[in-house]
């Protein structure tokens, strides 16, 4: 199965993001909380949570997940307990 | 330490009836941010997001003295499961595909035969580009780093390629990484910096 135009794009852009240190799926989530409630305020991100945004724009399952607990976020803030 | 973040902390580490009613509280939470994330999907069954609520209890305590209060504490709970819950639909989604199916043939020169004729004039670098990143995927990867990242490109997670590979997450993620490192490498060496590769899939 070759790869298609889409997935070759896909690499070429990875490639131009990779970092030789880039922190794992466990460190992304062990910050992920902390980057997603200052995203939610519409907040700039520190210096120590640079390594996360980075980690998501090159992990499609993070990303996934940091989208899904942004909603899940907002759904605690406009239905309260 | 947040007011709340130190009562949820103690509560969790109790014992007894206060400890009872702190689960039963986070249970509640984590549905409630779990429902309403994942309103939109198809979930595989009713009972599915009961389940992982009680399997996403079980890591949060076994992860308690991780958490940093850099958050509120609920919202690091509700991040553990919301990987618990996308860990599982995935699996369910992938488990019947064949990881040597899925890369077999993960052959880049294929594009220069679809595209040749559609864009002449920008064709030759691109096409240029593919054949080096085809010898440096070929020559600088190891198959296991090949398949892996074949595999994540056509869309299989993480975890289901390191259930083929008999690995976790995490040694897919480094595997994978590395592999973009060498090919990084391997176009540098072969005359491509960053610039020239985005350059040349920009229409």
């Amino acid at each position: 199965m070759a790869l298609t135009r889409k997935e070759i794009e896909a690499l070429i852009r990875l490639i131009g993001l990779t970092r030789d240190e880039e922190i794992d799926c466990e460190g992304c989530l062990a910050r992920i909380a902390e980057f997603a409630e200052h995203r939610l305020v519409g907040g700039s991100v520190g210096e120590g949570l640079v390594a996360v945004e980075r980690h998501l724009a090159v992990c499609a399952e993070c990303r996934e997940e940091y989208e899904v607990l942004q909603r899940a976020l907002q759904t605690m803030a406009t239905r309260p307990r | 330490m947040h007011r709340d973040n130190h009562s949820w902390l103690i509560r969790l580490r109790a014992s007894g009836a206060p400890r009872d009613a702190a689960l039963a509280d986070l249970r509640a939470d984590v549905l409630r941010g779990l429902r309403g994330a994942l309103s939109r999907r198809s979930l595989p069954d009713p009972a599915f997001l009961e389940d992982v609520a009680q399997e996403a209890l079980l890591k949060i305590l076994e992860r308690l003295d991780q958490f940093e209060c850099r958050s509120r504490f609920v919202t690091w709970a509700i991040a553990i499961a919301v990987r618990v819950a996308m860990s599982e639909l995935r699996r369910r989604r992938w488990r019947d595909v064949s990881l040597d199916a899925l890369v077999a043939d993960g052959d880049l020169r294929a594009e220069r035969v679809t595209r040749a004729s559609t864009e002449p004039a920008a064709s030759c670098d691109r096409h240029t580009l593919l054949d080096a990143l085809h010898d440096v995927m070929r020559v600088d990867l190891t198959e296991k780093q090949r398949h892996a990242l074949v595999a994540e490109l056509k869309g299989m997670p993480q975890e289901e390629i390191a259930r083929h590979l008999g690995s976790n997450r995490n040694a897919v993620y480094k595997l994978t990484h590395d592999a973009r490192k060498r090919l990084k490498r391997g176009l540098e060496r072969a005359g491509y910096h960053a610039s020239d590769v985005r350059d040349a899939f920009t229409d």
